[in-house]
């Protein structure tokens, strides 16, 4: 009896699928809660060569729920451990085993040897460079993240469709979001969330179905419930990624996180503090649309989405005074300025609207 | 305007509930996000995407449907 005898009767699959799956190439990055049953059902489905990263040990708490390993494994590098459970389950096919962190000096040549890449990392820093590396080696790119009960999985850079940066494109600070080693995760939610992500890589290979490319799956396993949500391409984001192709290998992975959150309160002025500074820029972080415009010569409009991207209009000369509707925007834009080291920057306690009022006051006067 | 606002991850974790009927009065996401901070200020220092009738949308759409969705990043692996 053929070994992959019950993929060869399905009709979708066939001898032609399953002989598309030995032909596959895949990189697994992370080889824990999602990374194990991604990698246990790609072994086992017959896809030809594997490649397996990831720097960690298995220790004991990794058990309950990291199903590659076992007691006689702890203390082993998880790439290798992985790799020796997975030649157990299927020795026909090829697996490489690299007990080494990824950076930015390895990804792209480590995934130009590759089909699909397949992100089960526990970091942001790491997401963002595989993310990137996936654009700039034009990679499909099978995301899953997890957050104690509810995961969220979907396929990037497939077929000209969005990317990581698409969903969420500013890193979040560092401490922000905890991961599962901080906040713990049932043990059996990287098994749905990884094995939903192994269902997408086959479904590539074997161009079935539709690919979750475009979409992002969230699932809730407290309520049972899931959702499906639209994610649009942006074209700004993939752009920004690739022109920085040339800087990759020298941007290290450092640079996708931003600093930890501070105490902000000293970082605020109120408008009569203001109009006693001199060498003033005013800098209106709201949409174009929002009410009411501020009709003052020294006011720079940088909407706080395109802030980051149009850092060039702050004035390093001047004092820069930022406000917003209410002035919790301005507060985001004083701390992207401090992190990219501009100075000298404070967040208008007050909102527009008082901001138009001591104006015309003002003005009368 | 009557808006259902679902709240995913830690999100859910700052409101105590997964859902929430949310009376607002601005137009565009922009000003939600605003109005979300000021009825939670934690999400100030949260990085999350808002959907709209299950479609992600940027800060300067305008707010056509009832049903939002707040979706930060997982870092879990």
């Amino acid at each position: 009896m053929n070994r992959y005898s019950r993929h060869i009767i399905l009709s979708e699959v066939g001898q032609k699928g399953q002989e598309k799956l030995s032909a596959s190439k895949v990189l697994v990055i992370g080889a824990g809660g999602l990374g194990c049953p991604v990698l246990q059902y790609l072994t086992a489905a017959g896809i030809g060569f594997l490649g397996i990263m990831d720097h960690d040990l298995v220790s004991i708490s990794n058990l309950q729920r990291q199903v590659l390993y076992g007691s006689s494994t702890i203390g082993k590098n998880k790439a290798e451990a992985a790799k020796q459970r997975l030649q157990d389950l299927n020795n026909s096919i090829k697996i490489n085993a690299y007990p080494e962190k990824l950076t930015h000096k390895n990804a792209l040549q480590l995934f130009q040897n590759y089909d699909i890449i397949v992100d089960g990392t526990d970091n942001f820093a790491t997401r963002y460079l595989i993310n990137d590396a996936s654009v700039i080696t034009n990679k499909p790119l099978v995301y899953g993240a997890i957050h104690k009960f509810e995961g969220q999985v979907s396929v990037f850079n497939y077929q000209n469709g969005p990317s990581y940066r698409c969903v969420f494109s500013t890193p979040p600070e560092a401490n922000e979001i905890p991961n599962c080693s901080e906040v713990g995760v049932l043990g059996v939610l990287p098994g749905i969330i990884g094995s939903i992500q192994a269902t997408e890589v086959i479904k590539i290979i074997l161009g079935l179905g539709s690919i979750l490319s475009g979409k992002l799956f969230y699932y809730n396993a407290l309520t049972a419930e899931s959702t499906l949500l639209t994610v649009n391409r942006s074209e700004n984001e993939v752009k920004k990624v690739l022109e920085n192709r040339g800087n990759f290998e020298d941007t290290p992975i450092e640079f996708y996180c931003e600093k930890p959150c501070t105490d902000n309160s000293y970082d605020e002025v109120s408008l009569q503090e203001v109009f006693k500074m001199k060498n003033v820029q005013f800098i209106d972080v709201r949409e174009p649309q929002e009410q009411p415009v501020i009709e003052y010569s020294q006011v720079t409009a940088i909407p706080l989405s395109v802030f980051e991207k149009n850092i060039d209009k702050v004035d390093p000369e001047k004092i820069k005074i930022i406000f917003c509707q209410i002035g919790v925007r301005s507060i985001k834009a004083v701390s992207i300025l401090k992190k990219h080291h501009v100075g000298n920057s404070y967040s208008l306690k007050e909102g527009a609207a008082e901001f138009a009022s001591y104006l015309a006051l003002k003005n009368k006067n | 305007m009557k808006l259902k606002i679902k709240y995913f991850g830690l999100l859910a974790e700052i409101t105590h509930c997964d859902e929430e009927a949310f009376e607002f009065s601005g137009s565009m996401v922009s000003e939600l996000r605003e109005a979300l901070y000021v009825k939670y200020p934690d999400f100030i220092k949260k990085n999350f995407q808002i959907a709209q009738n299950q479609i992600l949308v940027s800060d300067q759409t305008v707010i056509t449907g009832d049903e939002i969705a707040l979706l930060p990043p997982f870092a879990g692996g």
